[in-house]
């Protein structure tokens, strides 16, 4: 028999602690439908979507149903469109509109990968596709897009650095009466992963299978209940407690991934274990760094105890899956999380503790807003320095800024939902433009010598 | 795969409340009223929080798992209690190794 304690927590996770899968996320290839007449393209993208992603609404919901566990969101991953419209020679934006068309048809709540590969340089379609992103987006409404601009083993290309700056300034002015929304949908990647599951930058690798199901799973309210019950415990005691708890949150993830995966007839690929967080009270990674002993997320000691949670929850998880992959680790959005939004309310938490921050967690700058009259280059800027942490790190690293349009400083832009709401936070005010008006390519970094 | 699926074809039914006079009773016949055998059973009393867990046998049910699981919860909330009804794979997952 079941020890009653042990099914009494797993509840308890659930009801209490909004322990939940964060999102079950279909990859899908669209290589073979490739063709350079754009409709007869779009047809065939539109028509394997549908084939394939059918039934991933309702088995999720069912799965939902026979294990009592929350499955929040259903997602569909695809391929790079700039490789898929390529052969079209003409703007990718229809392939956006059949995405958003996909989006309905199938009830998911986003398809990512409107997306462009340029970490060395750029090839046919890719500069067509990052300056349609702006109209792509504010045309759809559950279409993402992410472009990779660096990589340990090709180094930045600046080139994009500055074109992905103006992009995301005209994806907000382009959205700027929908809360300048087109550039949350926007995820700028230093190493992107190829699997991973979670938007706004999920894409289909080339090197996956040709269907599979991605899986992430959640639980920042699980860690931090966890931890409220060891008030006393050391460093290595909390570590400890984190590891146990990101294996159980893993094991559901796993679970889930396998069931999803043989009821589709579709090859698992990964469980993503991130501690994702969400604006709801309780599911914030801010609050589990406070829990560990600061008074706000932010002050001194933020990065110390990020890394040692972040690697912790690795540790957890990488036991509990047969085979990890995506982003996983501890997101740090702005918006979506409630401490980080107190935090960045009060003062504690600024732009360059960000930065700092995400040198040793997953993803990076995520879900800031900043002001509306923040210089293009600016943003470029933010985006090469981010960058440069991935690259020199080999970890992947992410800038996703949303420059709130006739908003100034200390102002709040509301998104609701799951993506919360933001302050608008300071940027430096000293220009880059010199630097990033002069493109080219940050060579890639060495991989010895390290100090 | 599929004999592993076979065997494993039971729930848990956890009953978290304020004790009152016929919980068991009221759970275990409606399980009986749709053919799941029930397994095991244990309750404990935290303060004054009855909890009970109950293993059943799902594989031989007249209804589908997902209408009893329903009917177990509706039931529950008449009683004023809590009842979750989840599939044993995901205690075995998160909790053994």
């Amino acid at each position: 028999m079941l020890n009653t304690g042990d099914i009494l927590e797993t509840i308890k996770m659930i009801q209490e602690e909004n322990l939940d899968i964060r999102t079950i996320t279909m990859g899908i290839s669209l290589l073979d439908c490739i063709d350079s007449d754009i409709d007869a393209a779009c047809g065939k993208i539109y028509e394997k979507m549908m084939r394939r992603a059918e039934n991933l609404v309702k088995t999720g919901e069912d799965i939902e149903k026979q294990y009592g566990i929350p499955i929040i969101n259903k997602r569909i991953s695809v391929t790079p469109i700039a490789m898929v419209s390529a052969a079209t020679k003409q703007s990718p934006v229809k392939f956006a509109k059949t995405l958003q068309r996909v989006a309905e048809g199938t009830g998911v709540n986003y398809v990512g990968g409107y997306s462009a590969l340029v970490h060395k340089g750029f090839s046919a379609g890719d500069r067509e596709l990052i300056e349609s992103i702006p109209e792509a987006l504010a045309e759809t409404t559950n279409v993402c897009s992410s472009v990779n601009i660096g990589s340990t083993k090709a180094g930045i290309n600046m080139d994009a650095v500055a074109m992905m700056g103006r992009t995301i300034m005209n994806a907000a002015e382009a959205t700027k009466d929908d809360h300048c929304f087109g550039a949350a949908k926007i995820v700028v990647f230093c190493n992107a992963p190829e699997d991973n599951p979670f938007m706004a930058g999920a894409f289909h690798g080339v090197g996956e299978y040709d269907t599979e199901i991605n899986v992430g799973v959640s639980g920042p309210g699980v860690v931090r209940a966890a931890l409220e019950k060891h008030p006393d415990a050391n460093i290595s005691e909390i570590a400890d407690v984190i590891k146990k708890t990101a294996f159980k949150i893993t094991r559901m993830g796993q679970l889930v991934g396998t069931e999803a995966s043989k009821r589709l007839g579709v090859p698992f690929g990964i469980v993503d274990l991130s501690l994702a967080p969400t604006p709801a009270v309780g599911d914030s990674v801010a609050h589990i760094l406070e829990e560990i002993g600061l008074e706000s997320c932010g002050t001194h000691g933020t990065t110390a105890c990020l890394a040692m949670l972040n690697d912790a929850v690795k540790k957890g998880g990488v036991m509990a899956s047969s085979h990890v992959g995506g982003l996983s680790g501890a997101f740090i959005p702005v918006s979506e999380d409630a401490g980080m939004i107190d935090a960045a309310v009060c003062g504690s938490l600024s732009l360059d503790k960000l930065e700092a921050m995400t040198a040793v967690c997953s993803v990076g700058l995520d879900m800031i807003v900043i002001p509306g009259d923040t210089p293009v280059d600016t943003i470029s800027a933010i985006i090469a320095d981010e960058a440069a942490i991935g690259m020199v790190n080999s970890k992947t690293t992410a800038v996703r800024v949303i420059p709130a349009i006739g908003m100034k400083e200390g102002e709040m832009l509301e998104f609701g939902g799951l993506f919360g709401s933001g302050p608008v936070m300071s940027v430096n005010k000293y220009s880059s433009s010199k630097f990033i008006s002069r493109g080219g390519r940050i060579p890639a970094p060495l991989q010895s010598l390290k100090n | 795969m599929s004999a592993e699926l076979e065997e494993s074809m039971r729930a848990v039914v956890a009953v978290i409340g304020k004790d009152t006079v016929g919980i068991l009773a009221k759970v275990s016949g409606i399980c009986a009223e749709y053919g799941a055998n029930v397994m095991d059973v244990t309750q404990t009393i935290m303060q004054d929080l009855f909890a009970m867990t109950m293993l059943i046998e799902i594989s031989k049910i007249s209804i589908d798992y997902i209408d009893l699981a329903e009917k177990l919860k509706n039931a529950g909330k008449e009683m004023g209690l809590q009842v979750h009804v989840m599939h044993e794979d995901i205690f075995n997952s998160m909790h053994k190794i």
